[in-house]
């Protein structure tokens, strides 16, 4: 085997082309995405990137470690069965908001409460954008430019970061995709925290949401230290605008992995049914 | 009816302790050297419904219920009527019945058994801790020849932690069941249990099932609790623990057969177990299992449907969705364990396949055979076990789906340096890079059915015993009365053929047309109403012109003597 030292970004990116609009906002994760990777310096072949579906879901395909491109919204539940099967594996898993917190919303609360070491990135862009532009669980119920809801949702939209603080995440982080450095850094404090580590990263749909855009306008920097209690979390969170970048959350529940030592052999397993 | 074999039914409401008395006495006909099977008929209360232990004991090995009763006790008469159709009785049969418990009820008496009153309540009542089913297994242990030591014996092991006084109050209740007995009318007796120096195992469908998937190498199980499946994962739960596998309840079966899927695609053999609406949720990703080539295996235990339907009960009506659920072309496995035996070696043998072939495998198990308990033979060892074709360290050209001739490319477990990949639902090209080209996908799902096509499955893709004109093609917990019925035929004369599939996908028409030379008519025995097994052999194989039906759906069992009459319908 041979030793890998020192790999860059760009060993962590693979020859395929995304199918990403030009300007999408996923571009500048997969690039913080490669970053982190390579500053976590772990063997590429040490790493499985699972992943949903929708535009964002396809990032797996873009990077070059071991991959599984799922079912729409089972990503965290393929994720798991990775980490618990070979725990010695750094699991990531990428998906959107649709992907998530709607079909996969389910998962999103049992991941969060499992704790399970891993990592989860959601980009969050508030839209379907592979089925051109329908509301997602985290679109405003006012948003009128869907065919699907032309009045709007007229529902309240998800809070990311509040929903998986209330589930039990162990870590959680919101970024935004115009700040690569600042997602790269989120990413790899996210896998190296200990259990499920969520980072809600704001990544503008430009071609469905193009008033998205302006988010780099509403971004502002959580001048804190990362809340450790779940009492102090939810109090910031419960005042946040949604825009508050950083570690929002840093507890410290031990990551959940079942015990497995063999202590007995098949043939003592079948001595019990000797009549 | 067969001279060979006694059958009981013990009925009374929740806490009566007909199943605890159906147990003991399963446990002592082993212990006096007989064969039995013991199955439960159960409502769908959590404590205190109706239930009957319906044991059968035979000199001989069984596997399946006789046509009657030759016994029914009742320790009341609870509820009785919600389940007296699943016990027919003859009236050469015997109710023994408590008075104190009230007139027989008209779905009893109509069989026009005979009937022995025992005051099993009152006699319980004379013996200070001494319960009533006691009494009634004293009772039954008489009059049906089983030697009261055996029963004392397993007293003995079950009632020890209790203490001395619960064991004398026990065994006092059976000696007087057993005295009272002696002036009841008589009963055939069990024959003599024939000497045997090998190794007899008590155990049921479900733990058979568990503990192939063991031998057949699964370390990995997720899943998410469904009757009647769940004994399967309660007894793997810490029979894999102590091998050094993982067992996870998962959030529902979406996420099990997730994990599993991932579970698998990082290198352990992976197995989830549920029922037909647990299926039903898991198929979307059974499809990602066959389009990225994750191995795994799904055990269903088949119960009454659509929808939540019997929960509680038989039926082999998941068979459509086991076989044709998938969307797209998504060849797969589906097998079949034949008995409660079966299970054990079905299930190992999926296994194999599963990992062999790199593509999911549903195991059509039901509630009849897996919360059946049985006495057997030690089970032969088999020699299958999980074997996957694992790529190498590579150079970063690896081609996961790589068009081999036996449609089976190596696969790379995560942590091989230079052979990194993403496995995708989405149709992909040989190196696994998403396409929708038109050649890939051809070149794909040739590639996926080949591999299942052109595998040598050997002999276990049917039991065929016997030969003569006519055959019965069945599958699953049905082959139990279809061999018995068969036995009973050429008992007579006829000559009979069984086929019994337990390979129903892929299937295999060189292989069938071989089993059916010879053969002019056909009967097919399942436990459906849409003919659904019948259905799939007329869309995979060429049967003889003459073909008959036999169907029936859940919950009444299949009883060989109703096969019988079919076939006599031929001679």
């Amino acid at each position: 085997m041979t030793v890998q030292t020192a790999l860059s970004a760009q060993d962590f990116k693979s020859d395929v082309k995304p199918i990403w609009c030009p300007g999408c906002g996923d571009y500048a994760v997969l690039s913080a995405m490669t970053k982190a990777l390579a500053e976590l310096d772990v063997p590429r072949e040490q790493i499985a990137f699972i992943s949903g579906i929708g535009c964002s879901s396809r990032i797996p395909a873009y990077t070059n470690v071991y991959g599984f491109h799922g079912v729409h919204g089972r990503a965290l539940a393929i994720a798991a069965g990775v980490k618990l099967a070979r725990p010695d594996l750094t699991v990531i898993v990428a998906g959107g908001d649709g992907d998530g917190l709607s079909i996969g919303g389910n998962h999103f609360l049992h991941a969060c409460r499992r704790n399970v070491d891993m990592t989860y990135v959601i980009m969050d862009n508030e839209v379907y954008g592979m089925t051109k532009g329908q509301a997602s669980p985290t679109t405003s119920p006012d948003w009128c430019n869907s065919k699907l809801t032309p009045e709007g949702t007229g529902i309240s939209p998800v809070e990311p970061v509040r929903l998986a603080l209330a589930a039990g995440a162990n870590f959680i982080a919101r970024g935004f995709a115009g700040n690569p450095a600042e997602v790269s850094r989120l990413i790899v404090e996210g896998v190296r925290h200990p259990g499920f580590s969520f980072i809600q990263i704001l990544s503008p749909c430009i071609t469905y949401r193009p008033e998205e855009r302006e988010w780099r306008n509403a971004v502002h920097a959580s001048g804190e230290q990362p809340a450790q209690s779940m009492t102090e979390a939810m109090h910031r969170l419960a005042s946040d605008d949604g825009f508050t970048t950083g570690v929002l959350f840093a507890g410290n529940r031990p990551a959940f992995m079942p015990a497995r030592a063999a202590k007995a052999t098949l043939a003592d397993i079948e001595r019990k049914f000797v009549s | 009816m067969a001279t060979y074999s006694v059958s009981v039914a013990l009925t009374g409401s929740g806490g009566a302790g007909a199943m605890t008395a159906g147990q003991i006495l399963l446990d002592s006909a082993s212990k006096a050297g007989f064969f039995g099977l013991m199955t439960r008929s159960m409502g769908p209360q959590i404590r205190g419904g109706e239930a009957a232990a319906l044991v059968r004991i035979s000199s001989v090995p069984i596997s399946s219920l006789d046509d009657h009763y030759d016994l029914l006790v009742a320790f009341d008469w609870g509820n009785i009527t919600r389940f007296a159709a699943e016990l027919p009785l003859s009236r050469d049969s015997l109710i023994l019945a408590d008075p104190e418990q009230g007139d027989i009820p008209e779905a009893v008496a109509r069989h026009g058994a005979r009937v022995a009153e025992l005051p099993l309540k009152a006699l319980a009542g004379t013996i200070p801790g001494a319960r009533a089913n006691m009494v009634g297994l004293g009772a039954v242990a008489a009059l049906i020849g089983l030697p009261i030591d055996s029963l004392i014996a397993v007293l003995t092991v079950q009632l020890g932690r209790k203490g001395e006084e619960a064991l004398a109050a026990s065994t006092e209740a059976v000696r007087a069941g057993a005295r009272a007995a002696a002036t009841l009318p008589a009963l055939p007796k069990l024959p003599e249990a024939a000497p045997h120096d090998g190794q007899r195992w008590n155990i049921s469908g479900n733990e058979a099932a568990g503990l192939g998937a063991l031998k057949g190498g699964i370390k990995f199980v997720a899943a998410y609790p469904i009757t009647p499946a769940t004994e399967i994962l309660e007894w793997m739960a810490p029979a894999l623990e102590k091998t050094g596998g993982t067992l996870v309840q998962a959030e529902d079966e979406l996420a099990s057969i997730n994990m599993v899927i991932g579970g698998s695609f990082a290198g352990l053999p992976s197995l989830t177990a549920t029922s037909g609406p647990g299926l039903s949720l898991m198929i979307e990703s059974l499809g990602l299992a066959v389009a990225s080539e994750t191995p795994l295996v799904v055990i269903d235990v088949m119960r009454g449907g659509p929808s939540t339907g019997i929960p509680t009960k038989s039926e082999q009506s998941d068979l459509n969705i086991a076989a044709f659920g998938l969307h797209g072309d998504a060849p797969h496995l589906v097998v079949a364990p034949n008995s409660a035996t079966d299970c054990l070696s079905a299930t190992q043998w999926s296994v194999y396949l599963a990992e062999a072939l790199q593509t999911p495998a549903i195991v059509l198990s039901d509630q009849a055979m897996g919360q059946s308990r049985v006495i057997i033979d030690k089970p032969a060892d088999s020699p299958y076990v999980a074997s996957r074709l694992v790529a190498p360290a590579g150079d970063g050209q690896y081609r996961r789906y790589a068009l081999t001739d036996s449609g089976i490319s190596p696969m790379a477990i995560p942590g091989t340096p230079g052979s990194n990949y993403v496995a995708d639902g989405l149709e992909h090209n040989e190196k696994g890079t998403p396409s929708s080209q038109a050649g890939d996908h051809l070149a794909q799902l040739d590639k996926r059915s080949r591999k299942l096509d052109s595998f040598d499955y050997g002999d276990n893709w049917a039991d065929i015993e016997g030969d003569g004109d006519i055959a019965v093609i069945t599958w699953g917990s049905v082959t139990g009365p279809v061999r018995e019925a068969l036995a009973r035929a050429r008992a007579r004369g006829q000559k009979v053929k069984l086929i019994s599939l337990r390979l129903i996908l892929p299937a295999l028409p060189g292989k069938m047309e071989q089993a059916l030379a010879g053969v002019g008519r056909v009967l097919v025995v399942e436990q459906t109403h849409s003919q659904q097994f019948a259905k799939f052999l007329r869309g995979h194989y060429t049967l003889p012109a003459e073909v008959s039906v036999f169907n029936r759906p859940g919950p009444l069992p299949i009883r060989p003597g109703e096969i019988l009459t079919r076939l006599a319908a031929w001679e």
